[in-house]
């Protein structure tokens, strides 16, 4: 059977790994080849790398990037950020991604969802979407998180996934780089609606997290950044720690 | 030198990488000549089966594959580059393959659900491989139990004796495909790690 995934979370920003928490106070952690080629021998089911980088002129850093990590690392590459557009799918893919995760350009145009899975397969097709919590509802934000749409994250997800989307990043702003664990109650919500794979993110912080999060139905992988970065938990032992508590793991 | 045969779909990036980082001479062509020349064939492919064997039927690569597989070249398909060398394909419709291994091709939702099973499509992940034949060279550096990633929703079946590896999702999925020197993955090697690699490796060192 399909195993769950583990997968590490790269921001990238002018050609550099950030790492923010609650997407503020952005600090440098290092060099993005360095830590794919590290994820890739410790275990990673997959790489997810954002660009994050604000001007345009500075994008190509990341194409380039992306290329040198697509070039010596042979699992699958999710790429994401300022996706716009198909022909910004298209820079991505053929600099060696292998998904493509949209976000406030789905937002603004949720027709993209659809243009991009019928031209590259809904397999290709991530919708990226940050969640908080507004007066008791679950809200998506656009922006990097800065931006309450007002948009209800449940009805989001289903009608992503009527789109055409292959796949959901969930990210918790609210429990996003605190690490008290995922936002289990937010993801089951959306869980509960949604067939296709669903990649949970914001608030690990230990391995205890893993285990409770893959316990929920509906959760195929769990997506996390500075608690690997910072090597606080080591991808090898978390899956060995979930395999020996029954969770299928590709060790 | 490696054809990796070009006719418009997929994405050759991590096919072409992970040649390079075996060491190997590939380039990616839909020249006659080159593809003759070649002492060994890549056929990838991603998206629809009718849509594939149209793109190559009308750049006349489907006759010139079904006479270098006939030639004893090694062929390899990877997804729906193995999916075409079936005889039949019912994706949106039903299509002739390049039949270079008899059994055809159909959706693993249709038949999952006649079996009872509700598991996602598509199958995509890191799943397990089952050898069925461990004699096969291209799994000569492969083990019971060695993951590999799949993304695909249709599948080979009716080609039992074929089937070198299969994968276990809820049916036994082939996996690993074999008829004479013609091979097919319907995972993707390229994005298997070391396990992926080891598969390449093998098909690179087939005796051709």
């Amino acid at each position: 059977m399909i195993t769950k995934r583990i997968i590490p979370c790269l921001d990238i920003r002018d050609g550099q790994v950030v790492k923010g928490v609650k997407f503020k106070d952005v600090k440098n952690v290092e060099d993005p080849v360095a830590m794919a080629r590290f994820y890739n021998e410790s275990g990673a089911d997959e790489l997810v790398f954002y660009d994050i980088t604000a001007t345009v002129e500075k994008r190509p850093l990341f194409t380039d990037i992306l290329e040198r990590v697509a070039a010596e690392i042979f699992i699958p590459l999710t790429v994401g950020g300022s996706i716009n557009s198909l022909d910004d799918f298209d820079r991505v893919l053929k600099a060696g991604a292998d998904k493509v995760s949209v976000n406030s350009g789905a937002i603004k145009n949720p027709q993209l969802i659809s243009a991009a899975a019928e031209k590259y397969g809904d397999q290709c097709v991530v919708l990226s979407m940050d969640v908080a919590r507004v007066d008791g509802n679950f809200h998506v934000f656009a922006k990097g998180g800065r931006e309450d749409t007002g948009m209800d994250a449940v009805e989001w997800a289903v009608q992503g996934e009527k789109l055409g989307a292959g796949e959901l990043v969930i990210n918790s702003i609210d429990a996003d780089g605190v690490r008290g664990g995922f936002d289990l109650p937010m993801l089951e919500a959306i869980a509960e609606k949604i067939d296709v794979p669903i990649i949970a993110s914001g608030g690990a912080g230990k391995m205890e997290d893993f285990l409770q999060l893959f316990a929920l139905p509906g959760i195929d992988a769990g997506l996390a950044a500075s608690i690997f970065h910072f090597r606080q938990v080591d991808i090898k032992e978390l899956k060995v720690y979930l395999s020996s508590h029954g969770i299928q793991m590709r060790l | 030198m490696i054809a990796v045969i070009d006719y418009g779909l997929g994405n050759l990036f991590s096919l072409i990488s992970s040649l390079k980082a075996l060491g190997a001479e590939a380039v990616v062509t839909s020249d006659v000549q080159k593809i003759s020349q070649a002492e060994r064939l890549i056929l990838p492919g991603v998206g629809a089966f009718g849509d594939a064997m149209a793109r190559l039927h009308s750049i006349g690569l489907d006759k010139l594959l079904q006479e270098q597989a006939a030639s004893g070249k090694p062929l390899m398909g990877i997804c729906l580059g193995m999916q075409i060398l079936f005889a039949e394909g019912y994706e949106y419709g039903h299509h002739q393959g390049l039949a270079l291994i008899p059994g055809q091709v159909a959706s693993l939702e249709a038949d999952l659900q006649q079996s009872g099973y509700a598991l996602k499509i598509p199958h995509m992940g890191w799943n397990a491989l089952t050898i069925h034949q461990k004699d096969c060279p291209l799994m000569k550096n492969t083990h019971d139990g060695d993951f590999v990633y799949f993304v695909h929703s249709f599948y080979a079946k009716d080609c039992d004796e074929y089937v070198v590896a299969s994968a276990e999702y809820g049916l036994a999925v082939p996996a690993v495909v074999n008829n004479g020197n013609v091979y097919g993955c319907q995972f993707h090697p390229e994005k298997s790690g070391k396990v992926g690699l080891n598969i390449l490796k093998a098909f690179i060192e087939l005796e051709a």
